[in-house]
């Protein structure tokens, strides 16, 4: 008895917590032009609308071009840091350490409104240019931290052997150490990939009329609209998620990622 | 070897402290400065150095108010998070290793879905035609739908399951300094499996319910997204106010000050959480 209460509080919870996105998933199929519980109906129509939305499919192509180029960036920029935080010993590391994960605690929404205050007068609010450089602050401390943690679990002796084999620095770095850390590399680039193609507040400051990411566009559409052709797009964001969650694990395994 | 060549250090670092300088360090001081500007309307402002826009903030009884609905929003939220996700918490303490796992990325999978779907995934559930609404009109209990969005009771359901996988993941990191032994010992001894948990469990948990409820309570205070679809531009918060000073009236001047202020509550709860840290020597 005492067992079977506890289950279905448990489960009861789990239901509560994946609700919005199981419901999604229903309402995704409604064959209804308006949004309702339960569906009349069902149907793909929604899905096929999705691809008919100019402004969808738009805005879909700006959030990937995004992501992409943030990815791209934020390991290039990533990777160094977090290696010189890691293998060098110097003063100031400590607060450096802190300045590359502050960004974490600053609340989305002042971050958004001083990178626009600062990117009006550069001419970089509602570029692409700017988009991504705010993206950056969103991915890098993610990608510096899983890089400098798997760097720092790296046992010197490889590079050390490598070094004293007669390779130089670089070669050393290129030959032993990336090689090692692949998977780490594939997770952060992974995860910076979601956090920018998902990120929505700091765009909002970022984006023009003509000019949205696709969180940015469903964020409008939702303000004033709600039928079921979100639900679909949804339901293509989640999986898209879902992929990258997989490619992840697969690497790695997610709680090493997040830790 | 590599730790004496301080240029090789200064390229390794160069694009990052770059990339943070512009993006980061530059814009917070300019907000600052902002901060202080002469508000003339309309994206428009005049240098200078007045506390005005900080006065207004604090004499404004609106402005009282909405920080008052703030504060209180996100203590509920913090309350009914902290109740729904600990016994989650507790059950993943305890569930067999080889189901952990996979429990565990259920648990924080909300994570990785765009919190504009998750909030869209309750206007579907909670609208006047939504599932709770049919569900209960179709069963007899009302005869005209309740108004459960676009009011704070939509907003606080919302915000409570966005922020469940947070408050997990400080709950299973308190839990995880503790031995599961712990509560079998207090029951061999004796000790009834609710008085082992009231007694050893639940004392030994608090440090971690202490880092959730801030660390719930700081983000639920800085949330704009869920509050403005499912508060349906009816819920007045302070962020959702920033947002409207900056975006709508173009008054970047009074926007920088009221951030500058949610700044420092947020200084103040981290300044309490490293306290917190250190006392129960986290880490």
């Amino acid at each position: 008895m005492g067992r079977v209460l506890h289950n279905t509080i448990i489960l009861s919870l789990y239901l509560f917590l994946l609700a919005p996105i199981i419901i999604v998933f229903i309402v995704s199929f409604s064959a209804d032009p308006f949004l309702a519980f339960p569906p009349s109906g069902w149907s793909l129509k929604w899905y096929g609308e999705i691809l008919r939305n100019q402004e969808f499919v738009q805005a879909f192509r700006l959030s990937l071009s995004i992501a992409l180029w943030v990815t791209i960036i934020g390991v290039l920029v990533g990777t160094p840091a977090a290696l010189a935080l890691s293998r060098f010993q110097f003063t100031g590391r400590e607060w450096l350490l802190s300045l590359f994960t502050a960004p974490l605690l600053i609340p989305s929404i002042v971050l958004g409104l001083s990178l626009l205050l600062v990117f009006l007068p550069l001419r970089l609010a509602f570029t692409l240019e700017g988009l991504v450089l705010a993206h950056l602050l969103v991915v890098l401390p993610y990608v510096i931290r899983i890089l400098a943690t798997s760097f720092q679990t790296l046992s010197r002796q490889f590079e050390e052997a490598a070094l004293s084999l007669g390779a130089t620095p670089w070669v050393a770095f290129w030959k032993v150490i990336l090689p090692l850390i692949t998977p780490s590399l594939i997770a952060s680039a992974a995860l910076a990939f979601v956090l920018s193609f998902d990120e929505v507040v700091i765009s909002l400051f970022l984006v023009g009329p003509q000019f949205k990411t696709l969180p940015v566009a469903i964020f409008e559409y939702v303000q004033f609209r709600t039928d079921p052709q979100i639900a679909a797009l949804s339901v293509v964001l989640i999986l898209l998620s879902l992929l990258v969650v997989l490619i992840v694990e697969r690497a790695i395994g997610l709680f090493q990622a997040i830790r | 070897m590599l730790r004496r060549q301080p240029w090789l250090l200064a390229i390794l670092l160069a694009p990052a402290i770059a990339s943070y300088t512009l993006v980061f360090v530059l814009p917070l001081l300019w907000l600052l400065r902002m901060s202080f500007n002469e508000a003339l309307g309309a994206g428009s402002f005049r240098p200078a150095f007045t506390f005005e826009n900080y006065l207004r903030f604090l004499t404004d009884p609106y402005y009282l108010q909405i920080t008052v609905n703030s504060v209180t929003l996100s203590l509920w939220v913090t309350v009914f998070t902290l109740i729904l996700t600990y016994p989650i918490a507790l059950f993943l303490f305890r569930v067999d290793s080889s189901w952990k796992n996979l429990f565990l990325v259920v648990t924080i999978s909300p994570l990785l879905v765009s919190a504009v779907v998750r909030t869209y995934g309750w206007i579907v559930i909670l609208g006047d035609r939504g599932l709770v609404n049919s569900a209960l009109l179709e069963l007899g209990l009302i005869n005209i739908p309740l108004r459960l969005v676009n009011n704070e009771v939509g907003v606080l359901i919302g915000l409570t399951q966005i922020l469940m996988p947070y408050m997990a993941l400080a709950l299973i990191a308190g839990f995880g300094r503790l031995d599961p032994d712990l509560e079998k010992a207090a029951m061999s001894l004796g000790a009834r499996p609710w008085v082992a948990f009231l007694r050893v469990t639940l004392p030994l948990s608090l440090p971690g319910v202490a880092l959730g409820c801030l660390l719930t309570f700081a983000l639920c205070i800085s949330s704009f997204v869920t509050p403005k679809l499912l508060g349906g531009g009816r819920v007045f918060l302070v962020a959702t106010e920033i947002y409207d000073q900056a975006l709508q009236l173009l008054n970047w001047p009074f926007a920088a000050s009221m951030s500058i202020l949610l700044l420092m509550v947020f200084g103040l709860a981290l300044v309490l959480y490293s306290r917190l840290i250190r006392r129960f020597d986290w880490e």
